[in-house]
């Protein structure tokens, strides 16, 4: 499903990504380590389409529709309430039965009850679960997962572990972790980005 | 239709945000209303209405300039323009809601802004009024493509100036020429050409600015 061959992402001279190769299944579930600076999410956002690399090819035959992608920041209106953003993604996401899967999520991911307020007045772990809902929403083919255990609790983290855990064969996964430890199950392959 | 209400679906949401934040808006009319208050006292008595129409320009290119700088704001705030492009809307939806909501806020400057410059310096005919509709149209248009390019570097309180306004002058030369000239119907043409030229061009390049 997705081949990238000697991928490599540069920003004017520097090199944020170098010679990246690999293979990922439809249904496949690849994790992506390695320290800081290494190009974990310079890689994801080549995936989704964000940025285009710089030398090597990249194929990744998803329709930009049926790509789901969580990032570092949780792509979301501080100004508008968790109903309101899911709304606004739903309509551009052209998603059927709009409410009735955004009420679905928001009580999944446990905001229903914060549903009406403003995404400011969120904690992060709340912003977080919002935006992994967003991520979710038009039951992406592809999920790209950036981080997404980082600004969880406990309870947050179990939740998304068990989201992951229960995605079908038809969803594709790629995600990337420091702490590896809740996902490394669930990864069919490793890449390791130095 | 699906196009269409993609952007009605991003320009309400733009007015919901500034309903709520209130960062734009009242920073545009504050200003407005202060340049031409100083304007006003700095004007000599005599000076004629010529000069003045002049003054007024000056007020509405910053004016615009103040509510593009914000124009952009809250996509950056939580990466929000990533989501936006990712989304399988055009993107030049995108750039067409924001178009929209950004001259939605300078005419909302401009309801209080020109009565009070009919009030301070001199009476505003059709053509003048026709002629800073269609200037706000330009500069909606050229300054919501230029805002983003600028929002995406480190230096953008300098940049958008840079880029906005030697391409108002066009815009600044009509609506002078559509309010003074005797022949103000030629100015009001050049308007029309101008913003269609210019709404083309942002609309086909706005996908090349949000991706990298």
């Amino acid at each position: 499903m997705i081949r990238a061959r000697e991928v490599e992402k540069r920003f004017g001279s520097r090199r944020a990504l170098r010679g990246v190769s690999f293979d990922l299944e439809r249904g496949g579930r690849l994790l992506v380590t390695g320290p800081n600076g290494s190009g974990k999410t310079t890689l994801l956002r080549l995936v989704v389409g964000l940025a285009a690399p710089t030398r090597g090819t990249l194929d990744v035959p998803v329709d930009r529709s049926r790509i789901g992608f969580l990032s570092h920041e949780p792509l979301v209106y501080r100004e508008l309430t968790a109903v309101e953003n899911l709304d606004l993604f739903g309509r551009l996401y052209r998603v059927p039965e709009r409410r009735e899967r955004i009420g679905m999520l928001l009580e999944r991911f446990g905001l229903w009850e914060a549903r009406n307020e403003r995404v400011a007045a969120y904690s992060q772990g709340m912003t977080q679960r919002l935006a992994l809902c967003r991520a979710l929403l038009h039951d992406p083919e592809l999920l790209v997962l950036d981080e997404p255990f980082s600004a969880l609790d406990e309870p947050g983290a179990d939740l998304l572990q068990r989201e992951l855990t229960e995605l079908g064969d038809d969803h594709t996964l790629v995600v990337s972790a420091h702490d590896i430890s809740r996902v490394e199950a669930l990864a069919s392959s490793r890449l390791a980005l130095a | 239709m699906t196009y269409a209400a993609d952007v009605a679906a991003l320009a309400r949401k733009d007015l919901k945000v500034e309903l709520r934040a209130r960062d734009t808006l009242p920073a545009m009319l504050l200003f407005v209303l202060s340049t031409l208050v100083v304007f006003r006292f700095a004007l000599p008595d005599q000076t004629n209405d010529d000069a003045a129409y002049g003054l007024l320009w000056v007020a509405i290119v910053f004016t615009a300039l103040l509510g593009l700088a914000r124009a952009w704001v809250p996509e950056q705030e939580h990466g929000v323009l990533d989501g936006l492009v990712l989304a399988p809307c055009d993107r030049s939806a995108i750039w067409l809601g924001k178009s929209i909501a950004t001259l939605a806020f300078l005419l909302g400057a401009q309801i209080v802004a020109l009565p009070a410059f009919a009030l301070f310096f001199a009476p505003l005919d059709l053509a003048a009024i026709a002629g800073v509709l269609l200037a706000d149209v330009g500069i909606c248009a050229v300054g919501s493509l230029l805002a983003a390019m600028a929002a995406a570097s480190r230096s953008r309180e300098l940049l958008l100036p840079l880029l906005v306004l030697p391409l108002s002058i066009p815009l600044v030369v009509g609506g002078v020429g559509a309010a003074i000239s005797p022949h103000a119907d030629r100015f009001l043409l050049f308007l029309v050409l101008y913003d269609a030229v210019f709404a083309v061009l942002s609309w086909a390049s706005f996908e090349y600015v949000v991706t990298e």
